[in-house]
């Protein structure tokens, strides 16, 4: 009788343990979703049309186009369009008020939320409403200007490929600073030139690849677990050293979801790093610090004795 | 009393000074960069990273000046040693330094016209212009194109790699800088060998 609980015990937990391995590959299609992107997962969609009595091609609204493989490969991958969306627009043609429906902000869904807690939206939204991109612009530049629900994929906490992440979030700030259609659409300034902006910066191709955007400009707290206090270009960090000493303030922004460990590893500081980089002054060996400082000390010690016995026995 | 020999030209004593000049500005700056803190600043690291990168370039030129001139000068011969009995030279030298001298022995190996450097100078100068200053000034230059240097060396980040290999031949250098000017200090009095690489005379 042991046995056999041992046993149904065991095959539980493997149930259990190969249920959550299928979970993670697993892609939820709804069928529901399916309807929808027929339409507004193509560049074109076709429908008939009662009064001609035939088939109609058009194209489709760029605006409202989603890609289907990002919308299943991103954090809202498992809703359905109605869960946001209104349940109305399953009926086709849609009905033309239903283009008045608002967006809904993250807010709506994640304040108080404890399945994302841990994100701390309120604090996020605060953030935000101090930021540049905030107080510097309408009330149309929204959370969806940055994390558009339909493909934003969170990376920094859940990707280890820091590289990946680095590409990935800077992605999101170059869609509008690197594009001056999208950028006009929110900004009078004809020509943003992120090149020309970081002109002063050394090794640019280096800086670029090895951090994002947001640890140099962004006011980075405890509270928020991602920094989204977007500053002014004046206030963006320029000493080297916030970066360049065993301090490094990219431990609290870009390397915070590594693990704590990875702070001093074989004597390195900020040896998570080292995984994706090298810096200059954040990266100094503990034990190699110590050695020389003990073969310097000694050469010291030896020169020492080496001159007084020359006075004492001149 | 011997006679005053000229054993460093003009151009020895410009290059030496330059030489020692950026050494001590690289070192001082290198410090600078590898314990550069927020709360503890010795050099501004933005500072330091421009006299650095302009002190070795300035070594660079020295240095390849250095390599053309001892190769088309007699300057070159005081570098050649020949390998049969150095190992016995140099401990005879060396037992000299740690004994000899406190007993006011005469130096093994005294200075003249053809002899600049005593076994032990030497073969330590081989070693720093030959071995260590190439290491230093390779590292150096890659450093200054990090973009083009490859992901991954012997499985640790390429930067990370060069860098070990530049900041351990510029410890090896500092230690033989404190060393050698401690050893200038044993001539004739203190300062006669700092004067000579002044005015040349030894």
């Amino acid at each position: 009788m042991k046995k056999l609980l041992i046993i149904n015990l065991l095959c539980a937990l493997s149930f259990i343990a190969f249920a959550q391995e299928t979970s993670k590959e697993e892609v939820v299609h709804s069928k529901e979703n399916s309807n929808c992107f027929s339409c507004h997962g193509s560049p074109t969609y076709t429908y008939y049309n009662d009064v001609v009595e035939r088939d109609i091609t058009k194209r489709m609204n760029p605006y409202f186009l989603i890609d289907s493989v990002l919308y299943y490969d991103q954090n809202h991958k498992s809703f359905e369009c109605i869960d946001c969306h209104a349940y109305e627009f399953k009926t086709f043609p849609h009905d033309n008020t239903l283009r008045m429906e608002p967006m809904p902000s993250c807010l709506d869904c994640h304040e108080g939320d404890d399945a994302t807690a841990m994100y701390n939206f309120e604090v996020i939204n605060d953030e935000f409403h101090e930021s540049v991109h905030s107080t510097k612009h309408s009330d149309e530049f929204t959370c969806w200007m940055c994390h558009n629900p339909h493909s934003y994929k969170i990376n920094a906490s859940n990707n280890s490929n820091i590289r990946e992440t680095i590409i990935y979030d800077n992605n999101i700030c170059l869609s509008c600073h690197a594009d001056i259609n999208k950028y006009q659409l929110i900004s009078g300034n004809t020509k943003p030139n992120v090149i020309d902006k970081h002109d002063w910066l050394p090794n640019q191709i280096s800086h670029f690849a090895s951090v994002r955007c947001i640890e140099c400009h962004t006011h980075v707290s405890d509270e928020a677990l991602v920094a989204h206090h977007i500053q002014t270009k004046d206030k963006a960090v320029k000493k080297c050293v916030e970066c360049h000493s065993s301090n490094a303030t990219l431990m609290t922004s870009l390397y915070r979801f590594q693990a704590q460990e990875n702070r001093r590893k074989y004597g390195f500081f900020n040896a998570a790093i080292l995984e994706d980089s090298y810096m200059i002054g954040a990266n100094r060996n503990l034990y190699l610090n110590i050695l020389s400082a003990i073969i310097f000390g000694s050469v010291f010690f030896v020169i020492l004795i080496h001159t007084l016995l020359r006075i004492l026995l001149k | 009393m011997t006679k005053p020999m000229y054993l460093y030209p003009l151009w020895v004593r410009l290059w030496h000074l330059a030489n020692a000049l950026m050494c001590l500005a690289l070192i001082i700056t290198g410090l600078s960069l590898q314990y550069s803190s927020i709360e503890y600043t010795m050099i501004p690291f933005n500072y330091a990273i421009s006299v650095h990168n302009i002190s070795g370039i300035i070594l660079c030129v020295g240095y390849v000046f250095f390599l053309f001139a001892n190769r088309f000068t007699s300057n070159g011969h005081y570098y050649q040693f020949h390998l049969k009995g150095m190992l016995s030279r140099v401990l005879k030298q060396a037992r000299y330094y740690s004994f000899g001298i406190f007993k006011h022995e005469q130096p093994p190996f005294p200075v003249k016209v053809g002899r600049k450097f005593n076994p032990l100078q030497k073969i330590s100068y081989v070693f720093v212009m030959y071995i260590f200053m190439p290491f230093i000034l390779i590292s150096g230059i890659a450093l200054f194109f990090p973009d083009l240097l490859p992901d991954k060396i012997f499985g640790i980040g390429g930067i990370h790699f060069i860098d070990l290999i530049h900041i351990i031949s510029g410890f090896i250098l500092s230690i033989f800088m404190v060393v050698h000017i401690y050893f200038c200090t044993i001539g004739k009095t203190p300062l006669s060998n700092f004067k000579s690489m002044v005015n040349g005379w030894h």
